[in-house]
């Protein structure tokens, strides 16, 4: 279940993902962030940055023209 | 009754808008129709680019100081006093003496380092955003013959490319020493590439790999240990150090995140193209103050100032505000002690970094002086 969802349409790299990065520190292990981006580079930079951090990506759906990509954090 | 023009900020932004409206509306002004009050808790104007020149050991703190009376145009009202609350409903503002009122707010009280926001960093780092840490950074790295310097930044801060800079010179400044062999120097950014623009990541890169310069991008801090040394990051990995330079996330001005008009950080949603204040038709505002997603940087400042200024005295000369403000920022990139390349961009036009050269360096150094203009509102 997604516990949050982040809304950053109209905002370019790197700011989707500094908002994903803002909202994981303040979340809870097993949380779902889910990031709305219209930034084809958020598609691409997100799911690099989860792998790296090791993470769980949920979900990358493009749907009416921007991205949905969901991550639950998996440790502190 | 005059109508009461009210900058907030004593910084390149408000004072650069003071003294240009000074000129722009001298008729006005001499008339009693027009009252023009600048408002900044510093009786000095710092000029913030030459912290990387002071920390670096090439000139001294004072060459980027002037007072600030001096450069205040007599048609403005200049007023040392710290704002402390803002009542937009009411169009007034108190200070710290008295309760002001405004037909015409511009805010312009600028950005400042959080060294909090990340634990044990106040505590670990050296830092070249302040002018007393620029001092500071210049004593360390003179004494420092060995060991690996790490550069570690989070977003959003001011003069976005400085990090970026800081790391070319440091390499060209340990290599005149002869001691680049025992400097190891590491640069990291919190993105998965070297710098958020693509294209001046990708003018920085060959630099990198050329002259030995170590980096690591998705490099985000969780806490910083002071007494081990050690930054570790949000995927679990500890990284040494033995000198930490810092460009931590900026905020907003204090005034105006214990007023709740700005967003999570203190910065003041506005529109991007007229620079008013959103849903606020009386309230301009400009240079690192916005929330806009641009540089925060002294040239976004100008450029913004020059159609703030014109829409303002449009205004006040009863016509339309019809000139926008299309993103254009300018930035000057030192790829070493001695070269520097630089870039020119807006909303519509990404950058394009120019070849680097000796000129372009010399250039930035007569900007240094020609700051002044800038804020005198001649240029």
């Amino acid at each position: 279940m997604i516990k949050k969802t982040i809304d950053a349409r109209g905002s370019y790299c790197p700011g989707p993902l500094m908002e994903l990065i803002k909202a994981m520190r303040a979340a809870a292990v097993g949380d779902v962030i889910e990031v709305w981006s219209n930034d084809a580079g958020s598609a691409k930079d997100i799911p690099e940055w989860v792998n790296k951090m090791k993470h769980t990506l949920v979900h990358v759906q493009e749907t009416d023209g921007f991205y949905k990509i969901a991550v639950e954090k998996t440790h502190p | 009754m005059a109508q009461n023009i009210v900058i907030l900020g004593g910084g390149t932004a408000g004072t650069t808008v003071a003294n240009r409206l000074a000129r722009t509306l001298a008729q006005e002004i001499e008339k009693g129709q027009v009252e023009i009050h600048l408002y900044g808790d510093s009786a000095v104007h710092l000029y913030q680019p030459g912290y990387l020149f002071v920390a670096l050991n090439m000139r001294d703190l004072h060459d980027f100081i002037r007072p600030q009376k001096s450069l205040v145009h007599p048609r403005v009202y200049w007023h040392e006093q710290a704002v402390q609350a803002l009542d937009l409903q009411h169009h007034r503002l108190k200070t710290e003496h008295h309760e002001v009122s405004y037909d015409i707010l511009v805010i312009a009280t600028g950005s400042v380092p959080n060294f909090d926001f990340v634990p044990g960093m106040a505590e670990a780092t050296e830092n070249f955003y302040t002018p007393d840490g620029a001092v500071r950074l210049r004593d360390r790295l003179t004494r420092f013959t060995e060991g690996r310097i790490l550069i570690v930044q989070d977003m959003p801060h001011k003069c976005p490319a400085a990090p970026l800079e800081i790391t070319l010179m440091l390499d060209d400044y340990f290599r005149m020493r002869n001691l680049r062999e025992r400097v190891e120097i590491q640069y990291t950014y919190p993105i998965g590439r070297i710098h958020a623009l693509q294209s001046v990541a990708d003018w920085a890169l060959p630099h990198f790999n050329e002259r030995s310069i170590h980096y690591e991008t998705y490099f985000n801090m969780e806490r910083i240990d002071p007494e081990r040394k050690v930054v570790l990051t949000m995927d679990g990995a500890e990284h040494p150090f033995d000198l930490l330079i810092s460009i931590p996330v900026h905020q907003g001005a204090e005034v105006i995140r214990r007023s709740g008009i700005g967003d999570e950080l203190g910065f003041i949603p506005t529109d991007r193209t007229t620079l008013k204040m959103i849903g606020e038709e009386d309230v301009y505002v400009i240079g690192d103050a916005t929330n806009l997603p641009i540089s925060k940087a002294g040239s976004t400042a100008h450029y913004q100032a020059e159609v703030l200024v014109k829409n303002i005295t449009d205004r006040i000369q009863g016509r339309p505000e019809t000139t926008p403000y299309e993103g254009k920022v300018a930035c000057f990139l030192e790829s070493s002690l001695g070269a520097a390349s630089f870039i020119t961009f807006d909303y519509n036009h990404p950058p394009h970094p120019a070849q680097a050269s000796e000129m372009l360096h010399w250039f930035k150094g007569m900007y240094n002086e020609l700051y002044w203009l800038t804020a005198r509102g001649l240029m």
